[in-house]
């Protein structure tokens, strides 16, 4: 029988199945972070459990980090103890631990990848929904709850009950200063936050085919505000060329025999998908959000919707709400709109290719007086590679913070927030009220958009630099 | 986990949609290391900063049904978003359509999620809002929502339901299928990555 991509990786993961009960599935890799995993340490302890696969479990320290002082102990003494609850936990169990100060510390969505530990055709799991970025490597990934986490420490396993299948298909080539970033916001707000519920998404076609590994992993990390809990993409010469030669990937024969199996994980010619969503690359333009869901999003050049104008009521009711929250008025056109904070990072855009491209854009120039830029790489590994190549002194020139790493201003769960009423343009992945600070209103963004609105100080994307002058470095 | 078979109480109706896990326990109440305690933080920038946030009427106080708008539990995995709706009083939620995740999580935690048709959480909201007393029974044996002498049928997993129904723990489960799982193992390729031993860049 044709199978689907997710179906074949899905399958090679069956431990056991049995009418009437869910499928128990292997898991390869299990990432681990201090926020969702105290308490399923303790149920271990409760019960008087082991894990039972140390060698398939990493963990590291994201999203307590603070990005300034980093080498001194965390002043927040609730945060403190969460992040001393994990150290203490994974000595205990004898599990690897990166934390502040290591070399391979950063959002494990980020080291995952950057070791070599994410592989194609692989099952990878974490306390955290954003686990799908792993499917830009052609892995089954997704996000589960501290139970699950517990589940899958004591026995490498999870329930798992068949998921349907999506394709969403890109075709075409992606216009000059159009992104991953772009095209993922252009889906959700297409189907909407719940729309792939109970789904898989693959993403297909031409455009996605032309993207870097950094680029799918943007795409495939947003899966979730879809509602799907994974996406992947197919593993191909990209996907190889990138882990060749990392410290996990396979070495010598091992890595010719593992070539030779990714490359079989593809999507069987006549597959069939439940659901199958097609977009044209050439139509797409910079996307920012206006409202309180990743979902709600439009092309830059639009302008603030009307709630009255909606014949939906639930859609009505949900953007009466948001535009009250995010104090904005109907017909205000998106590149009007004035940000106080950007946020150049998180596991959606930390990587070194955003900060490559928001580094192009700031080079020479200064961003806007009024407007605070903080910019956060991924990884301690993507800090030093920038600090290689020389962006952290582009950054700092064109009067942006350059900070140590981790999940930051992308949730606040540090001392990177933004203050009530504080409007940001933001390359992380949730709007959501309060999501960066209490009352913060927050506009998602590609890193390209975020360099261009650093500078103008409003929602602007690269084009429109051309036609605005900005203020050279000092 | 405590065992569901039936639950009767007030319900709360919540009448937003998508609503995330960020507005159900805010990331801050995140870097807590126990697993009670979250009902401080449960809805709370609603609780703070809208006066007429349902949880701040006095008639919806006691409730332990939420009957909320399609989509509920999008965005983050936290399970803390489930012990705080239970701390809080809360035994089930009623919506037409939950984030997988969310769901997912409210089964291991003891929190039942039922879907019902958005018409029927319209007519549940209806007579709430009408008389907010009403006493709502939901019946995990029987599969129904039971109100005002009107029964609605929900459907739910067999398995899932079995589990609720005798509380059970999914690890003890999954450790009788040890033998599966070692036989598994045995057959998974040598070159599969490792965490350990840490090597170097």
């Amino acid at each position: 029988m044709p199978k689907t991509l997710a179906e074949k990786v899905y399958d090679a993961h069956v431990v056991r199945s049995a009418a009437g009960e869910p499928d128990l599935l292997y898991i390869d890799l299990h990432l681990v972070h201090e926020v969702t995993s105290p308490q399923a340490f303790d149920g271990l302890r409760a019960a008087g459990r082991r894990v039972r696969r140390p060698d398939l479990t990493m963990a590291t320290e994201d999203h307590n980090v603070p990005t300034l002082d980093i080498l001194k102990p965390i002043a927040d003494p609730v945060s403190r103890a969460q992040v001393e609850a994990l150290r203490r936990n994974t000595a205990e169990f004898g599990i690897r631990l990166a934390p502040m100060g290591d070399r391979d510390q950063g959002i494990v969505h980020v080291i995952g990848p950057q070791l070599g530990l994410t592989q194609p055709g692989t099952t990878i799991v974490c306390g955290d929904s954003h686990t799908s970025t792993h499917g830009a490597f052609g892995a089954l990934a997704f996000g589960i709850g501290t139970s699950e986490v517990e589940h899958v420490l004591a026995t490498q396993t999870l329930p798992q009950y068949r998921p349907k299948q999506m394709a969403v298909t890109v075709n075409g080539e992606l216009p000059e200063g159009v992104s991953a970033k772009d095209v993922i916001l252009a889906v959700i707000a297409r189907i909407g936050t719940n729309g792939a519920a109970g789904h898989v998404i693959e993403y297909r076609g031409s455009a996605i085919e032309a993207l870097s590994m950094e680029a799918r992993m943007t795409i495939c990390n947003m899966s979730i505000e879809a509602g799907a809990r994974a996406g992947l993409i197919a593993p191909d010469e990209t996907t190889f060329d990138f882990l060749q030669g990392r410290p996990h990937a396979p070495q010598g024969a091992d890595w010719d025999a593992a070539v030779e199996y990714w490359q079989t994980l593809r999507t069987d010619e006549d597959a069939v998908f439940d659901t199958e969503v097609v977009l044209e690359a050439a139509e797409l333009t910079p996307f920012v959000t206006w409202g309180t869901n990743p979902g709600q999003g439009l092309p830059i050049a639009g302008s603030v919707p009307d709630p009255a104008t909606m014949a939906d009521e639930d859609e009505r009711r949900s953007a009466e709400q948001a535009l009250a929250y995010m104090g904005l008025t109907p017909g205000t056109p998106l590149r009007e709109i004035e940000v106080d904070t950007v946020f150049l990072g998180s596991c959606t855009n930390g990587r070194i290719e955003d900060l490559r491209i928001a580094a192009e854009l700031l080079r020479g120039k200064h961003i806007d007086p009024h407007t605070r830029m903080l910019v956060v790489p991924g990884s301690v590994g993507v800090k030093l590679q920038a600090e290689a190549e020389g962006l952290d002194q582009v950054f700092t020139e064109a009067g942006a913070e350059w900070r140590g790493a981790g999940c930051s201003m992308c949730l606040g769960m540090n001392p990177d927030q933004l203050q009530p009423g504080e409007r940001s343009a933001s390359t992380s992945n949730r709007n959501f009220q309060g999501r960066q600070g209490k009352g913060g209103r927050t506009h998602l963004v590609s890193p390209s958009v975020a360099a261009a609105t650093a500078l103008t100080g409003r929602l602007t994307a690269p084009a429109d630099l051309a036609d605005a002058p900005v203020p050279a470095a000092v | 986990m405590d065992a569901f078979t039936t639950h009767t109480g007030t319900a709360a109706p919540l009448r937003r949609s998508a609503v995330d896990t960020d507005q159900i326990i805010p990331a801050e109440y995140l870097k807590r290391i126990t697993r009670t305690g979250f009902e401080d933080g449960l809805f709370v920038a609603w609780r703070r900063n809208e006066p007429d946030f349902v949880l701040n009427q006095p008639q919806y106080a006691d409730a332990s049904i939420l009957v909320a708008g399609p989509d509920f539990g999008t965005g983050s995995s936290r399970e803390h978003a489930c012990w705080a709706l239970l701390d809080g009083g809360f035994r089930v939620v009623i919506s037409s359509r939950f984030a997988d995740i969310f769901k997912n999580n409210s089964t291991k935690s003891g929190l039942l999620t039922v879907v019902l048709p958005q018409a029927e959480v319209e007519a549940l909201w209806a007579a709430v809002e009408a008389v907010p007393t009403t006493q709502v029974t939901v019946d995990l044996q029987e599969k129904q929502v039971t109100y005002g002498g009107h029964s609605v049928p929900f459907e739910i997993d067999g398995y899932t339901r079995w589990r609720l129904l005798e509380g059970l723990d999914d690890v003890g489960l999954t450790e009788r299928h040890l033998a599966d799982i070692e036989a598994f193992e045995a057959r998974r390729p040598a070159w599969l990555p490792k965490a350990l031993p840490a090597l170097p860049a």
